[in-house]
């Protein structure tokens, strides 16, 4: 564990919806899709060039800052929970409301809006805790 | 949210667990926007296929039947992802086909007509100006807000099928006036004289400014674009940028001006499109190991008069040796395109025309991929291009008639 000080450092979100989880972070400097970018037999990040691609998003917890296309992502998400590799929590920098209507219907953790930055915050492999009621991100321990 | 009598009623029950269970989901994506209300919508347009919903999403579907989930407006359904007639040649699963059967069958038991068609907004319904509808993919929402001035947000399967069993929506995004502004601007310089250019804008637009919310505004256009064109450049932006809407002065109808269509807006930006930056999008795409063995026509669907054009085209000329054509389109246009004599032209060349699917949803893509060694996939869809990725294809935009040309020639320019 981190000293006081370090837990403390922490994401506010705009939106949040979803229970509090807990996973390792993987912090994306790419939109994401799960229609266009990843394979939902394996969970594994698969768009040539995405990225990400190799990065498998299972029980993790994913920063984007966008939100690509998609109406799919509504069927998507509830589908790759079923097949058990679907992620702990999206945060969004920007989405679009499939990924919410997804998420919910799936009952993933999702939130949109971040202060600050990510890439000032968390790393890949840090380890955080997401309180959607709360509206915080924090981070536990360090990579 | 505040609820009326009748959703009131609704949350408590008074019309069964599946109109409970879909307004309760539908207040929880409201309540993450902010919506502080309900609309009625008077139609509704659902992405429901075995291939994006998977066993899980086909075993709710029909638990939520058996619960007596039933829509209450008009609800249509978009492309499918198996042909039925043509499953086994072109490689697909015969075991997914027969779910595929049984998600159609579940959906009509829940009065779903099921048009397998990404074109409603083509041959089945065209909503008014302001009129408040429940859509799904995102190609008929931008085409629904932008050239009709109807009213949607993107709903995915689950929350369309929600709008259609509840017969609203909540309130929030396009919905509502301050959505609808335009929020930049774009100055179309350039010819624009094929489907792709159109498409080719889109991207341009789309990837530089990411967002749901963002509304470009065109101006400046040389002419006013015809339905296709506008279905192509729509298609793109929501697909490259997220967007759900877009105004172009002087041709849709919340834009006679700049100045209207920003409604108060400053523009965050004045980007402008030429002729150079449309090139630059075609010299943008690798050519792989020039493999020019798939060309596709799709996403979206075909509509009668892209039917047409390829069937001239293509007429008197065959497919290369070892290679493959396929277009999409749905069952209305390919019935009239065979009593006009368009889908004999296209077969006659060797086409394969697949009906009531996208070529990207198709199931078994990638082990098709595979199969058949291909590489590149060459299409004139801006929009496919972007979003068939994760099979794993080398993507390739080219114009109609270049397209065309590389199908038949077998070479990749």
């Amino acid at each position: 564990m981190l000293g006081n000080a370090q837990v403390s450092a922490a994401i506010r979100v705009s939106r949040a919806y979803g229970p509090v989880v807990e996973g390792e972070a993987v912090v994306s400097e790419e939109g994401f899709s799960p229609r266009y970018d990843l394979d939902r037999w394996t969970g594994l990040i698969t768009k040539p060039g995405h990225k990400l691609e190799g990065t498998n998003i299972k029980d993790k917890v994913c920063f984007f800052p966008t939100a690509k296309g998609g109406i799919a992502a509504g069927w998507a998400f509830f589908d790759i929970k079923w097949k058990k590799i679907a992620p702990k929590a999206f945060i969004f920098g920007v989405t679009n409301p499939v990924m919410v209507q997804g998420a919910v219907f799936a009952g993933i953790t999702i939130t949109e809006g971040w202060a600050p930055h990510p890439r000032e915050a968390v790393k890949t492999g840090d380890w955080v805790r997401v309180d959607p009621a709360a509206k915080t991100i924090e981070v536990l321990r360090r990579a | 949210m505040e609820l009326t009598p009748e959703e009131q009623g609704m949350l408590a029950g008074d019309r069964g667990e599946a109109v409970k269970k879909a307004v309760e989901y539908q207040i929880e994506v409201g309540r993450f926007w902010g919506a502080k209300r309900f609309v009625p919508v008077t139609n509704v347009h659902m992405m429901g296929d075995i291939e994006v919903m998977g066993d899980g999403g086909l075993e709710w579907l029909q638990g939520t039947a058996k619960l007596g989930g039933r829509c209450v407006v008009g609800t249509t359904t978009n492309a499918r992802c198996i042909d039925f007639a043509q499953c086994k040649r072109i490689g697909q699963d015969e075991g997914e086909a027969v779910k595929e059967k049984a998600l159609i069958a579940t959906l009509q038991r829940m009065n779903v007509v099921t048009t397998d068609t990404c074109i409603n907004y083509q041959t089945v319904y065209q909503p008014h100006l302001g009129e408040h509808v429940a859509w799904g993919d995102t190609g008929t929402v931008i085409y629904a807000n932008s050239v009709f001035g109807a009213r949607s947000n993107f709903e995915s399967g689950p929350a369309a099928l929600a709008a259609g069993i509840t017969g609203r929506t909540p309130a929030y995004g396009f919905h509502l006036d301050e959505h609808r502004k335009g929020t930049f601007t774009v100055e179309l310089n350039a010819k624009l004289d094929d489907l792709a250019d159109w498409g080719a804008v889109g991207k341009l637009v789309g990837e530089s400014h990411q967002n749901y919310y963002a509304v470009p505004v065109f101006h400046g256009q040389r002419r006013a674009p015809g339905a296709d064109e506008l279905k192509h450049l729509g298609a793109a932006l929501a697909s490259y940028g997220s967007m759900g809407m877009f105004h172009m002065v002087g041709v849709t109808p919340e834009a006679p001006s700049v100045e209207a269509a920003l409604a108060g807006n400053t523009p965050t930006d004045r980007m402008a499109i030429g002729d150079a930056e449309i090139e630059s999008v075609y010299r943008g795409y690798k050519l792989g190991d020039g493999d020019a063995r798939l060309v596709v026509f799709s996403g979206p669907q075909q509509s009668l008069f892209e039917m047409k054009l390829l069937a001239e085209l293509f007429d008197g000329r065959k497919v290369a040796a070892g290679g493959s054509v396929f277009v999409t389109t749905n069952n209305q246009i390919l019935s009239q395109s065979r009593q006009l004599g368009y889908a004999q032209k296209l077969e006659a060349a060797g086409v394969t025309i697949l009906e009531g699917v996208c070529f990207y949803i198709l199931q078994n893509l990638s082990p098709m991929r595979i199969a058949n060694k291909w590489t590149n996939m060459v299409s004139n869809s801006a929009k496919i291009v972007n979003i068939i990725g994760a099979h794993r294809f080398n993507t390739i935009l080219r114009r109609t008639r270049d397209c065309v040309e590389i199908a038949c020639s077998g070479t990749l320019k």
